[in-house]
């Protein structure tokens, strides 16, 4: 780990003023692919399938922006990191776009140096206790010993609600989700902390989900997004417009099952014509084709087709839309206006 | 009449420096250094122009920030309002904490060990080498996993000692209770407690633990100087003065008495809420880290001691034997002695790779110098150059003491020639 950090580092002194002026757009182009930090493995996240495939919700975020600037949904090379690695890899040029379930903070929107480009899950941090513990609350969780991913916020959260509430703990720190797993299910910790729908991922990959509960306390906001390097705006944009490309065409009804009649000419919708270069521009001034928007939603349809494929109610995650609704339905998301 | 073939002082041209061999060597050298030298400089300034261009100039401000996490084990006082620079100390204390206790079981094993290597039973030799060749030709950091999963999956978590009738139980009269979590074990109480001193408002330092070395060392060197009188009454008048029961008493009453004083008891850990409280709890990460670290870099040892032992040349054991010393008097007394000069020098770098290793602390979440300062803090901060450029200016510096404290010892050990 040491060495990696270095060696990180170094690269960072070395690559990142050569890449920051190059602009990743051409690079990306130039190269053919798209290399997309994810996590090591979280599923309905980012996970390898039987065939050594990744997929999830944020695998499909990466495929879509490669399908919006290279055409190609496949044309991704993933790059799995940890808490820890994350940020160095995205600094040093390792990766084009983190899109790891990352917490949206000042600190390193600021001083790290990086552009969140939206928000693509609302998330809060959560606790997941055994059934058999008889715990209704956080609360309740007084001397009670905590597994948690180090190097993420949910550490200082922790701190922050057991401060609050006057209550003592033990934190028992752990590198990767699958090694909390393992602890947590042994009974080395009593309970596990990182956002609900990390919870709810983990839950679901236990043998018996039954016999583990999600407390009803959220002690965070977690505003997860992906991020690019902070003073390339012109990758910032791409990358932006491609989620909201994907949140817009949920809101105007455009679904992979329709795209090809709505996009074959202009339709009565301008802005749906504007999104999908049937009319305007959009793309050009992106620097990209005029079927940017097309692409990327072809690639695994629009945000609510994504939800409900990787993470939602029929998949054994089963996290409902809550505030991951269109803002038309009660929810947060909300794209700026195509024009 | 003689004649001077040297050239005269005075025609020193520049081209000599590369033409006359008593200058040569002297320029590529210089040559080189400075070749090497603006390397490395070049480096420094590149990284320090291209961190400045991210708007990342380097600084150590953040050390003085808030850190904001809590850590489990510590040695001193800390929370999560303390700073970042309070939680790189605690790391590097228990950093400290496991390379001593690895150091010292490290030791203990790999001399029994290579003692036993060299037996003339067949069996324990064998067993020895079998242990030998097992730890150190695998990694280190597999031990370590597999210690901890050892411990996760094996042991009872505490819930399992709750009931009328518990899956497990506390061992040693119910004092010790093993679980998944770790170890807990009696701890030390005084009910009429001296109290703390602090240390420039940043540690503190208990006054009973002072206290009580303080006794310690005082009796030992009672001790010692009721030997001495011993030896001279010996050498005066050839009769030894039966003193052994005055010197264990000089040792012991005081110690005793200090801890009458103090009300001293045992605190016993009792299961409370989520887990056990009271008593010492060493964390199984510390238990894994620290069994791992010692057994693998036992093997390493043991072969040294081993080699330093085969050194010692056959004729001195002989010798031994011939005056009539028995084998294991034969091993401390004459063989040991011998093998220690050979032993010394590569013992030290095995307790310098110990130390080193100790960094893989973070495979089993132990909070070392690498999980905090170069964990956590670099995470939270992203100064990635600052905290490793520290971290590792602070294994260099732990490093070169050890060396240090370890060739002083060797040199005492030395033979000394005549």
């Amino acid at each position: 780990m040491k060495k990696s950090v270095f060696f990180g580092a170094l690269t960072v002194a070395g690559v990142a003023a050569g890449a920051a002026a190059a602009g990743t757009l051409d690079d990306v182009k130039a190269r053919g692919t798209l290399n997309c930090g994810v996590t090591t493995g979280l599923v309905g996240f980012a996970a390898p399938d039987a065939n050594g495939e990744w997929e999830g919700f944020d695998v499909a975020f990466c495929r879509a922006v490669a399908a919006a600037v290279l055409g190609d949904p496949k044309a991704v090379e993933f790059v799995p990191t940890t808490g820890k690695t994350r940020f160095t890899a995205l600094a040093s040029g390792e990766v084009d776009l983190l899109a790891r379930n990352t917490t949206w903070t000042f600190s390193r929107d600021v001083d790290l140096k990086f552009d969140f480009i939206g928000v693509n899950y609302y998330d809060g941090q959560g606790f997941m206790i055994p059934k058999s513990l008889g715990v209704s609350s956080a609360k309740e969780l007084d001397g009670a010993t905590v597994c948690i991913q180090t190097g993420t916020t949910t550490e200082l959260n922790l701190a922050d609600f057991f401060r609050k509430n006057n209550i003592s703990y033990e934190p028992v720190p752990i590198e990767t989700n699958a090694e909390g797993q393992a602890q947590y299910l042994a009974g080395a910790c009593d309970a596990y902390t990182t956002d609900a729908s990390g919870l709810a991922a983990t839950r679901a990959s236990f043998e018996n989900p039954a016999d583990h509960v999600v407390l009803p306390e959220i002690v965070s906001k977690e505003p997860l997004g992906p991020l690019v390097r902070h003073g390339d705006n012109e990758w910032g944009d791409v990358v932006r417009w491609t989620l909201n490309a994907l949140i817009a065409a949920e809101e105007m009804g455009v679904t992979s099952a329709n795209i090809g009649d709505l996009s074959a000419s202009a339709g009565d919708n301008p802005e749906v014509n504007r999104l999908l270069g049937t009319e305007g521009s959009l793309g050009e001034m992106l620097g990209l084709s005029a079927d940017w928007a097309k692409s990327a939603i072809m690639a695994g349809g629009n945000y609510g087709e994504v939800f409900e494929k990787n993470i939602g109610e029929n998949t054994p995650i089963g996290l409902s839309r809550g505030l991951n609704a269109q803002w038309t339905d009660g929810g947060l998301l909300y794209s700026p206006p195509f024009r | 009449m003689t004649t001077s073939t040297d050239p005269s002082e005075g025609t020193f041209k520049l081209s000599m420096l590369i033409y006359d061999t008593r200058y040569r060597s002297i320029t590529i050298q210089i040559v080189a250094l400075i070749g090497f030298l603006s390397f490395f400089g070049w480096l420094a300034a590149n990284t320090i122009s291209n961190l400045s261009d991210l708007g990342k100039e380097p600084s150590f401000r953040f050390l003085g920030e808030q850190a904001g996490y809590d850590v489990n084990q510590r040695l001193i006082d800390y929370s999560s309002q303390s700073t970042h620079l309070r939680a790189a100390f605690v790391g590097l204390l228990n950093t400290l904490l496991v390379a001593v206790l690895g150091c010292v079981t490290a030791t203990v094993i790999g001399v029994f060990v290579g003692v036993m290597r060299l037996s003339k039973n067949w069996m324990i030799a064998k067993l020895m080498a079998v242990y030998v060749e097992t730890f150190r030709n695998v990694p280190v950091l597999m031990w370590i996993v597999l210690f901890m999963a050892a411990l996760i999956e094996s042991l009872p978590a505490p819930n399992k000692f709750r009931g009328a009738d518990p899956e497990a139980t506390m061992k040693v009269f119910d004092s010790v209770a093993i679980t998944n979590r770790g170890v807990y074990i009696p701890e030390p109480l005084f009910s009429r407690s001296l109290g703390d001193i602090s240390v420039g408002s940043a540690f503190d330092i208990s006054l009973d633990l002072i206290a009580i070395l303080a006794v310690l060392f005082a009796g030992l060197w009672g001790a010692r100087k009721l030997r001495q009188r011993a030896d001279a009454i010996q050498e005066s008048t050839g009769v030894r003065p039966v003193t052994w029961w005055a010197r264990l008493a000089v040792v012991f009453v005081p110690i005793i008495l200090l801890l009458v004083a103090l009300g001293f008891h045992l605190g016993y850990p009792a299961l409370k809420g989520f887990n056990f409280q009271g008593g010492t709890y060493m964390r199984n990460s510390l238990i894994a880290l620290w069994l791992a670290l010692s057994l693998y870099t036992a093997a390493f040892i043991a072969e040294i001691v081993r080699a330093g032992i085969l050194a010692v040349s056959q004729g001195q054991s002989e010798a031994a034997a011939a005056l009539g010393l028995r084998g294991n008097r034969i091993m401390s007394l004459v063989i040991l002695p011998q093998a220690m000069r050979v032993i010394i020098p590569p013992l030290i770098s095995q307790y310098l790779n110990l130390t080193k290793n100790s960094s893989l602390a973070i495979a089993v979440g132990y909070m070392d110098l690498t999980g905090t300062l170069m964990g956590i803090t670099l995470n939270q901060t992203g100064r990635e150059l600052e905290t490793v450029l520290l971290g590792m200016l602070i294994y260099l510096a732990i490093s070169l003491s050890i060396s240090a404290v370890m060739n002083w010892y060797n040199n005492r050990m030395k033979l000394v020639e005549r």
